[in-house]
């Protein structure tokens, strides 16, 4: 009994070096003494982002060479890795895409470097001011816009001669439609996800209000967000609610309106070529219009979504590291990405590129309401407000006005205090 | 697994063999006998306090703080007020709630199919080989890799079993639904397990007693409940101990077919999107050492509840 325990042990001695030396390789440089940096984004189909790769590391004159890794297909499974590795001062990343409610997260932790300097300064010069504004956390800034998105209302000019400016001119219409028996449906993503806090975030800025005070330190809520959850439920209430409202996303939202149901869809414009492709009939009518006001006489504020580019708190290379995330966002990379990735740029200069123009009929629209757009709450408890919102929120036709508000009220309040569980 | 490991760490050298019939006094040799018992044990015991009771108690350190990886400069000691935050916290509840329903479900049914698949290979004469065989074969499975078929069969469109039902149903987005469908997982997979610790029980019982009993005209029903069960008591003990304390600590499966989304998550779920998700190792904690608590009392109330048949209690005297 004893022989063999014995020599298994020595075996297993024996591998620790070499799993150590293993280990040891994994974090040192390469011999050819050009440094790789990693960039981590989200995982990219159209080729756009390994295209700017290797441009900039061709650009770069031989001083580095960006190797792009794919993030999981799953937000929360690219937060999962990200965090996870840089809870263990993994040094192995170097440029990392964040979504951008992550930010203050990542920058309270201390896990991304401030931009300073002439690095900060060319992060934002030329860049809208509101996907800056994702990227900053007390002041400072942590990240540089690399794509930006927002929502614009579709609409269906044969059903819809001119379209609604405001949520009860919308609703209006849709039930004029139904009592006529055509296509009545809003499309709009009412499923328990971060969409629908998307949703609500952005009725209740354009309620004037916002979830959290403008520190980040307790909520804000009160009437606008009473007002923005009253028009959730007055949706869901109404035929202009589709039957799965409670399950849609984005894409189920897409084939809804692909398939001739409905009338009006919220959704981001990625449904453009799709309509495109999918139902050409359909498409000879398929129309874009502002996101519609909550009240008719402030401005529709859509939140924004979007990739921002930071330099790990980890990385060995930060110098380099910081001009590579340059390169990979400048004016060539983020027209490469916007013509064949479908990404909108957050360089405002792009917005009047002919060849974007051509790409995007719908380009001045989408300025307009990124000029307008709305953030997240910036904060690092993000997540845990989010699942606050989209829980209390969902489904939709179950919303009390006034006694849901108090839950996310109770639940961010928890959260801010790191007492918050999540379900 | 710890059944197999039992027998190869048992501290019994070859010498302490003659010395075991007479156990009524201590003797000398039998105090040394104990003596290096403990000796051989050592090394085992280290390796468990440095892998088992240092994570535990850093957990139950870590329950104690404000500990989250978000607000790192805001690190302090808060008492219990993260116990008190999870336990008023719908979502332990509901949690609580779905994981017992889990594992009281799920273990009867493996006790019954259990029970029929040792009785089963018991009496296969037969290809008993591959009778055993077979009815191993999911328990040989890895959890995540069936969880995943388990998943692709009950997508609409793309799984085989998700064809039998009307077209549009898709079970895993409705609570009810998916939780029957975890159960259903869950039985599967270790339904083996349980007919395999039975059927050690089985062997225990005496093909005489039967006989005996066949002779003076008991039933075959009354030969099950009055000879076959209470004589294979201990081995149904150790059985649904072992296999509450798994269920209650569901993850793999549940994580795999629906990511606790409509109210399907488990307790262990709860805790690991609040340490991975919601990065707050305080709260995360300590729900970890709830659950560590709820396996205690399972395992205490076993023992309490089965008395004398409880696994080890013969051994004491």
């Amino acid at each position: 009994m004893g022989r063999p325990r014995r020599t298994r042990w020595l075996r297993a001695f024996a591998v620790l070096p070499l799993l150590t030396s293993v280990l040891a390789a994994c974090g040192s440089d390469e011999g050819s003494g050009r440094p790789t940096l990693n960039w981590y984004n989200f995982p990219d189909d159209s080729g756009a982002l390994q295209k700017a790769a290797d441009r900039c590391s061709q650009a770069s004159g031989g001083r580095y060479r960006i190797s792009y890794n794919k993030l999981p297909r799953a937000a929360d499974g690219q937060r999962q890795q990200l965090v996870r590795r840089l809870a263990a001062e993994d040094d192995s990343l170097d440029i990392l895409g964040l979504d951008v409610t992550w930010a203050a997260e990542f920058a309270e932790a201390r896990w991304i470097r401030e931009w300073t300097g002439t690095a900060k300064r060319r992060a934002v010069e030329g860049t809208l001011r509101v996907p800056l504004q994702t990227a900053t956390w007390k002041g400072k800034l942590y990240a540089v816009p690399y794509n930006t998105n927002t929502q614009l209302l579709w609409y269906r000019k044969d059903l819809v001669p001119t379209p609604p400016r405001t949520w009860a001119e919308m609703l209006d219409m849709a039930g004029a439609l139904a009592r006529q028996g055509k296509p009545h449906f809003v499309e709009i993503q009412g499923a328990q996800y971060e969409g629908l806090t998307v949703w609500f975030n952005t009725l209740i800025n354009s309620a004037g209000g916002s979830i959290l005070n403008a520190s980040a330190t307790e909520p804000s809520l009160g009437a606008p967000a009473s007002r923005a959850a009253g028009i959730m439920r007055e949706l869901a209430k109404s035929p202009a609610a589709d039957p799965s409202l409670s399950n849609q996303m984005e894409d189920q939202n897409r084939l809804a309106m692909e398939s001739g149901a409905a009338a009006f869809e919220l959704n981001y414009p990625f449904v453009y070529p799709s309509m495109k492709a999918n139902n050409a009939k359909l498409f000879k009518n398929f129309r874009w219009a502002p996101y519609p006001r909550v009240d008719a006489n402030l401005p529709a504020r859509p939140t924004i979504g979007g990739i921002d580019l930071a330099v790990s708190a980890y990385s060995r290379h930060p110098d380099l590291a910081f001009e590579a995330a340059l390169c990979l966002r400048n004016r060539e990379n983020q027209l490469t990405a916007a013509l064949e990735g479908g990404l909108p740029p957050t360089l405002r200069g792009l917005y009047d590129e002919p060849a974007f123009m051509k790409a995007y009929p719908f380009s001045r629209e989408v300025l307009a309401s990124l000029q307008a757009a709305s953030v997240r709450p910036l904060t690092p408890a993000y997540q845990n407000i989010s699942i606050a919102v989209s829980h209390t929120l969902s489904p939709p036709s179950g919303i009390k006005p006034v006694s849901s508000i108090e839950t996310i009220r109770d639940q961010i309040d928890d959260a801010l205090r790191s007492e918050g569980v999540i379900p | 697994m710890s059944m197999q490991a039992e027998p190869a760490g048992a501290p019994v050298p070859p010498e302490a063999e003659q010395t075991r019939q007479d156990t009524a006094a201590l003797s000398v040799g039998a105090r040394q006998e104990r003596r290096l018992g403990w000796l051989l044990c050592a090394p085992a015991v280290v390796v468990m306090l440095a892998v088992t009771a240092y994570p535990i108690g850093y957990a139950v350190y870590l329950s104690l703080q404000r500990y989250d990886l978000r607000f790192p400069g805001q690190a302090k000691f808060v008492g219990l007020s993260n116990y008190g935050a999870v336990l008023t916290s719908p979502f332990w509840w509901d949690a609580f709630w779905v994981t017992l329903f889990i594992t009281a479900v799920s273990v009867a049914i493996e006790l019954v199919l259990g029970m029929c698949l040792a009785l089963v290979m018991h009496r296969t004469i037969f290809t008993r080989g591959v009778v055993r065989t077979s009815v191993l074969i999911p328990y040989g499975i890895v959890t995540v890799v069936a969880a995943f078929s388990w998943q692709y069969a009950w997508t609409p469109d793309l799984g085989y079993l998700a064809g039998l039902l009307p077209a549009g149903d898709a079970p895993l987005t409705e609570q009810w639904p998916a939780l029957w469908l975890i159960v259903l997982a869950e039985v599967w997979k270790t339904t083996p397990f349980m007919a395999l610790l039975l059927l050690a029980g089985l062997a225990l019982v005496p093909e005489e007693t039967l006989r005996a009993a066949m002779v003076d005209g008991a039933t075959p029903w009354q030969r099950f409940t009055r000879i076959m069960l209470p004589l294979m008591k201990p081995a149904i003990l150790v059985a649904l101990l072992f296999r509450t304390l798994d269920a209650f600590r569901i993850f793999d499966n549940i994580y795999i077919l629906t990511a606790g989304a409509q109210g399907t998550g488990s307790v262990s779920i709860l805790g690991y999107d609040n340490l991975f998700t919601s990065l707050n190792l305080g709260i995360g904690s300590a729900i970890s050492v709830l659950i560590f608590i709820c396996v205690g009392i399972i395992a205490f109330a076993f023992v309490k509840l089965f008395g004398a048949a409880a696994p080890g209690a013969e051994v004491k005297r």
